[in-house]
């Protein structure tokens, strides 16, 4: 069941991130150009609700998307045990949650 | 290869062939034999067997295409032997002929299928038909979206190529494969099969449907052009629905 | 490459593979990067080093791997769960998929030299 659980929201995260990923790919293209300043950046994030929702949930997703990924991986191409496996990839997600809601915070907060 | 061989094979008159001899561990040996218009590289094993080394293992039952017995890795790359001619496959007159990968070795061509059909039987690939003797023939409509669905994989003759070419089955011991889960596919579609759920439940749990990475090595290297990966693509969509309309 | 993996689809996916794990090597570090807005001038000092041409072609990368992860991502939920119509013709995906993260990175440099 579980096997079929991660499989299930991998596929559902990357149906959500596609568009996500647009928009930011997109935001990264304008933004760069003519290079950034700290206080530019901040102005437009800071205090909007909108940005806040958008990159809270791109963190939330992407935190459940990439450590699956990466199971997958230690999985297929490391010798580790399946447990350890799991736990490090445990580890991971709740490491990119921590530290994204973090930067979302700071850049919208 | 020597000066000579080289020399001749590349004259086309013989080809250097090298042959995996022993189980897991082994070395290649080395023969040479005449290089011949229209033949396979079962051909080449057999003349190797007859004339070199009378005491080389290798399978094959009906050189047509139609028994799945004869396959072997030819420079690399998993196919039937009986139907891969030498002028297709062989390099400046060389060939590379060893048993099929990602299972055991043992004895020179021939490896042990077991853990193939192992997977086939975990992957609830056997037919649970509920009609006897007095019934009629099931009327199955031929174009009906299910019977053609089965098509997918309905040619498939079991030679394991498809489980020789799948990294995934190399990487993770538990992955069912794609034969297994093709020949799931066919009878998740099958009309008739009534341990339908049963065999969903497999497909779709460990080492199933969900391990596969869609490399498509299976499609790109089975004899009969069939495609275990939309097979397995067809599961996973049915692991999806199962999620959200509730097992069905 | 090993024969019997040299083809199209493969390919496909090792750079899906390759570029997720990348991304996912980077993502802490780009979180803790923006965590410093929290402290403005910490920021600033950041971006001033992302200026520096070799971490703009780091950037570069990352932004043509994100491209990639995407559109071979797009490729991959369409053919899993969609119904094939006829043949491999998806297998065809791959090349503009390829080309369009390129385009991506190419929109990028522009704007960033
Ligand atoms: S799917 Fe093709 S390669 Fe695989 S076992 Fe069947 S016939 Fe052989
Ligand atoms: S498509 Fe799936 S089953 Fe076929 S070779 Fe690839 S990973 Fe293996
Ligand atoms: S000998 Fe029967 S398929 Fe090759």
């Amino acid at each position: 069941m579980m096997e079929r659980r991660l499989f299930v929201l991998q596929r559902l995260t990357a149906l959500a991130l596609a568009p996500l990923v647009l928009v930011h790919l997109g935001l990264v293209l304008v933004a760069v150009r003519g290079g950034l300043t700290a206080a530019e950046i901040l102005s437009r994030t800071q205090g909007s609700v909108g940005w806040a929702l958008f990159y809270g949930l791109f963190v939330v997703v992407v935190a459940i998307h990439a450590p699956i990924g990466v199971r997958n991986v230690l999985r297929e191409w490391t010798g580790l045990a399946r447990g350890a496996v799991d736990w490090l990839a445990l580890g991971f997600g709740l490491l990119l949650l921590g530290v994204g809601l973090r930067a979302v915070w700071a850049v919208v907060g | 290869m020597s000066d000579a061989a080289s020399d001749a094979a590349n004259k086309g008159g013989e080809l250097t062939v090298r042959v995996w001899r022993g189980a897991e561990v082994g070395a290649f040996a080395t023969y040479l034999v005449p290089a011949r218009a229209n033949q396979t590289v079962l051909d080449v094993v057999t003349e190797i067997q007859r004339y070199h080394a009378p005491d080389l293992a290798y399978r094959f039952a009906c050189r047509v295409g139609v028994c799945g017995s004869c396959a072997m890795t030819v420079n690399g790359v998993p196919r039937w032997t009986c139907r891969t001619h030498v002028s297709r496959v062989a390099k400046a007159g060389a060939l590379t002929v060893e048993p099929l990968r990602n299972l055991p070795r043992i004895r020179d061509l021939a490896c042990d299928m077991a853990p193939f059909f192992d997977k086939w039987k975990a992957a609830g690939g056997r037919f649970e038909g509920g009609a006897t003797r007095a019934d009629l023939p099931a009327a199955v409509d031929p174009a009906s979206p299910k019977r053609r669905a089965a098509d997918a994989g309905i040619e498939c003759i079991n030679c394991a190529v498809c489980h020789a070419a799948c990294d995934v089955v190399a990487w993770d011991a538990e992955y069912l494969g794609p034969a297994a889960l093709l020949r799931a596919w066919t009878l998740v579609n099958d009309e008739r099969h009534l341990a339908r759920r049963a065999t969903l439940d497999r497909a779709m749990g460990p080492g199933g449907c969900a391990s596969c990475h869609t490399q498509g090595s299976c499609m790109a290297h089975c004899p009969v052009g069939l495609s275990p990966t939309e097979g397995i693509a067809g599961l996973k969509r049915m692991s999806l629905a199962a999620m959200f309309l509730g097992d069905r | 490459m090993r024969p019997h993996r040299n083809h199209r689809a493969y390919w496909a996916f090792l750079g899906h593979r390759l570029s997720g794990l990348a991304l996912a090597l980077f993502l802490p570090f780009h979180f803790l990067a923006l965590g410093l807005a929290l402290e403005a001038a910490a920021l600033d000092r950041f971006l001033a080093w992302t200026d520096l041409g070799m971490v703009k072609l780091a950037e570069w990368g990352l932004v043509v791997l994100l491209a990639l992860h995407l559109f071979f991502g797009l490729r991959l939920l369409v053919l899993e769960l969609r119904p094939w119509p006829g043949g491999d013709a998806r297998l065809g995906w791959i090349v503009p998929g390829l080309a369009a993260a390129l385009v991506i990175g190419g929109v990028f440099l522009i704007g960033a030299f």
